[in-house]
């Protein structure tokens, strides 16, 4: 048997390929947090671009390439649009984050305007017209062990690895990043300073939307080519948990969005080798994961210590006298 | 420090005729204020005397109603902190304005608009960082998180900051407040290095003996008002304490002082310390007996560790030694229950916060401490009627004026606030009442009604501790004085042999 079909380079390939949305998706919710914003509304912004992108292979035509990245575009843009909604809301109105982010996921999510957008669309049980596939990167797709799992995946994971570490680059060494995690963590010093706190969180917020929106696309345009109402199935909320598992650091968020990825790809290839277990079993472990990584990491110690933004889901309002 | 500084060149800040007003209080009255440079000028006055508010409008973060500055014989109007830092001023806060997860040398560039987008590398920028804490002689790590540092650590980033950004003068507002005697030492040395250069120090503080050893020359504020300015060579302190706390003391209301031989002790405080919210020692090894009718005083300037004395006594904190006696028997330690079921009752000196549960109504914050025995709950179902007539009982019995028993309290004014906190303690019978600034922020008649019902609990035989950062209150009320300083009591004198200067040198931290 080829090594490239061994279990262990399958899951590993496998793994990256579902982890990917939830590498945009959680890269996104992290710039937000670090300026101080707390979104809950992600799976209502992924479920949102997922339905848009979908619409928009479905009535773009051209080459496959262009297709696509417009359509990711849209799903992007679409997202974007709805986290402008929570920006105003928790940025300029200084409303609860985490009021206003539940408020968009059920506005925004399953059985809600995007579904209403599906279903209007009459987008469900339509085939894809374009999808993301397998690239076979300079010919090393059969290269052993390193072809399947680095060298014959969809674009949007090879943009994903560059997001991280344009992410890295910026948080860590550019001034405005340095700004970003200043106002996250202490926005009376950044004030004090002449960093214009609103501006900052606003442009974090958005570039979450927008993250989140590829993440949802990712969904309807590459691992199940189709539309489904709810089909990111709680993508959103593991992507929320994956930026404090990580503690707020992009290259742990890639990490741990491959360990979900590993667990939500697992079901299918355990049963394509005929090991037989209940399906809930694999179906349920994504989830059973972000319960004991949640409270596993909400133990006092890992909080400050760690890189939690001190003052997020706080509002910022000028001290006055 | 700098005797080489000539008089008649051109100040470094001049302030004239400084105005600023805040509701209900003129902060500063035409105030004058002139620092040459290379100097270290000190502002002294009590608190509320204005000084605070003249280094707000100095560094940019409060706006003059009226009055002009100079800076270096330049008129400038500063609208922000920003702007004031491009005019070469610069404040190191009291608390510190530090983002805590970011390192040292994160924090000391941060906001530095010169510099590239991107980025030096981390190395290059904590190697400057190094070479500026070695000039200075302040040493600390670059590389450190603020989080890891100490206290008199941070102070030297928030220094570093402003030396960072070419600060010609720099305003300290209380900078030894939290330091160790060893990093206060430090700090004025490193101060001294700043003024050899031509740096000008404002250093806003109320210790005289640290005044006396750091600074050139004193000006002190009374009442918003400048009462002089002094060469800190040709002054003693009780000459600035005399300047500080004003020459005649008015005992407008005060209780009769009365002997207490024979009295019983109903309160006593044995030995104890307790740790402030930083974890740094707030109470260090008090001792005082408090006999039925007296009102002992603490006088002292904020931050003494007289909040964490009350609430060491109430049990709202951990005492980490010493014992608090009640009629023989000790009370359980960091077990507030237990103090108010012997008879301590508590006025915290946040009345909102820790006072009463602000939304709650004022009936209900009147049963906050007898909700749980009959006749205000029988087994464990509230009785409301009863709620109902104790609020208006008590309500009519202590004045309060409010527009009923089922009005949220945060809506009342702060006087029946504190006449809701004050029914509520009084009429639980307590032996023994810790009260902390119970007239702060009140205007003069609440003032004089908490004051009255103070002093006839004093005469119904309940003991009262009365800490207060007012002087003049605590002369007023209390039968015994006694001074904290640092945590620890520098001395207790009785009112008839009170002297006013000598309190106030005690308050300040001069050997009594």
């Amino acid at each position: 048997m080829n090594v490239n079909d061994s279990i262990v380079v399958v899951l590993a390939a496998s793994a990256i390929f579902y982890g990917t949305p939830l590498v945009f998706a959680a890269m996104g919710e992290l710039l937000a947090e670090r300026s101080g914003v707390l979104n809950l509304g992600v799976e209502g912004m992924m479920l949102t671009g997922a339905v848009t992108a979908f619409w928009a292979v479905q009535h773009l035509s051209g080459p496959d390439w262009l297709v696509l990245l417009l359509a990711t575009m849209i799903g992007g843009l679409a997202a974007l649009a709805v986290s402008v909604i929570h920006a105003v809301l928790v940025v300029g109105l200084r409303a609860n984050q985490i009021v206003s982010g539940l408020a968009l996921t059920i506005f925004a999510g399953a059985t809600g305007l995007s579904s209403y957008v599906g279903n209007v669309a009459r987008l469900g049980g339509q085939p894809a017209h374009h999808e993301y596939t397998a690239i076979n990167v300079l010919g090393l797709a059969d290269v052993p062990v390193l072809g399947p799992i680095l060298f014959h995946q969809n674009a949007l994971v090879y943009a994903s690895w560059a997001l991280v570490l344009v992410a890295l680059a910026y948080l860590h060494r550019t001034r405005t990043g340095l700004h970003v995690r200043a106002v996250g963590e202490s926005p009376q010093t950044a004030d004090v300073m002449g960093i214009d706190v609103a501006r900052y969180r606003y442009a974090h917020t958005l570039a979450g939307g927008l993250l989140a929106g590829v993440g949802g696309a990712y969904f309807s345009l590459a691992i199940t080519p189709n539309w489904i109402d709810g089909m990111t199935s709680g993508a959103g909320w593991i992507a929320i948990a994956l930026v404090i598992f990580a503690f707020w650091r992009p290259e742990l968020t890639l990490a741990g969005a491959y360990l979900f990825g590993l667990f939500s790809s697992l079901g299918f290839v355990l049963q394509a080798r005929q090991v037989h277990l209940p399906p809930e079993v694999f179906a349920s472990l994504p989830y059973l994961m972000t319960v004991v990584v949640l409270v596993a990491v909400s133990t006092g110690w890992a909080r400050q210590r760690l890189g939690a933004p001190a003052a997020l889901g706080t509002p910022y309002v000028r001290e006055e006298r | 420090m700098n005797p080489e500084v000539t008089a008649g060149a051109v100040p470094a800040v001049a302030m004239r005729s400084i105005t600023k007003r805040f509701p209900g209080v003129l902060a500063n009255d035409s105030v004058d204020f002139e620092a040459r440079e290379g100097e270290v000028h000190a502002l002294l006055g009590e608190n509320g005397a204005g000084k605070s508010t003249l280094a707000s409008i100095l560094t940019g973060l409060y706006r003059p109603d009226a009055g002009d500055i100079e800076i270096y014989g330049r008129r400038v109007e500063f609208h922000s902190p920003r702007d004031a830092m491009a005019a070469g001023v610069s404040m190191v806060h009291q608390h510190f304005r530090l983002a805590a997860s970011l390192t040292v040398a994160d924090n000391i560039v941060l906001g530095h608009q010169a510099a590239p987008w991107l980025r030096a590398s981390p190395r290059t920028i904590e190697s400057q960082v190094t070479d500026l804490a070695r000039r200075y002689r302040m040493p600390v790590n670059p590389t450190a998180r603020i989080w890891q540092l100490s206290v008199g650590e941070q102070q030297r980033v928030e220094i570093l900051k402003s030396l960072y950004r070419g600060a010609r003068i720099l305003i300290l507002d209380e900078p030894t407040s939290l330091l160790t005697p060893q990093e206060a030492d430090d700090l004025f040395e490193t101060l001294r290095r700043m003024t050899a250069e031509g740096r000008t120090i404002v250093f806003v503080s109320h210790k005289l003996e640290e005044l006396m050893a750091v600074s050139d020359r004193v000006t002190v504020l009374r009442g918003g008002r400048v009462v002089g300015t002094v060469e800190t060579k040709s002054t003693t302190p009780p000459q600035l304490a005399r300047m500080m706390v004003g020459r005649e003391v008015v005992f407008a209301q005060s209780k009769e002082a009365h002997r207490m031989e024979g009295g019983e002790v109903v309160l006593e405080l044995r030995g104890i310390s307790a740790d402030g919210d930083l974890g740094i020692k707030a109470v260090n090894d008090v001792s005082l007996a408090i006999k039925a009718g007296e009102i002992v005083g603490i006088a002292g300037v904020s931050g003494n560790g007289q909040r964490e004395l009350a609430e060491a006594i109430s049990g709202a904190r951990r005492r980490s030694a010493g014992d608090v006696i009640v009629d023989g028997r000790s009370l359980r330690n960091g077990d507030p229950e237990d103090a108010i079921a012997r008879g301590i009752a508590h006025v915290p000196e946040d009345r909102l916060g820790t006072g009463v549960s602000p939304s709650l109504s004022v009936a209900d914050n009147l049963i906050l401490k007898s909700h749980r025995r009959a006749p205000i709950a029988t087994r464990g179902i509230l009785r409301r009627q009863r709620i109902a007539a104790n609020a208006k009982q008590l309500m009519s019995r202590f004045s309060v004026s409010a527009p009923g028993p089922d009005t949220p309290t945060r809506l009342l004014s702060g006087g029946n606030v504190q006449k809701v906190v004050l029914a509520r303690e009084l009429s639980s019978r307590p032996r023994a009442i810790v009260a902390a600034n119970p007239t702060r922020g009140l205007d003069v008649g609440a003032t004089e009604s908490v004051r009255e019902l103070l002093i006839k609990a004093a005469a119904g035989g309940v003991g009262i501790l009365l800490i207060s950062e007012d002087l003049d209150e605590v002369l007023a009320l209390a039968d015994r004085i006694a001074v904290i300083y640092e945590g620890r009591i520098a001395g207790v004198v009785p009112r008839d042999e009170a002297d006013v200067q000598r309190i106030g040198l005690m308050m300040a931290g001069a050997p009594a």
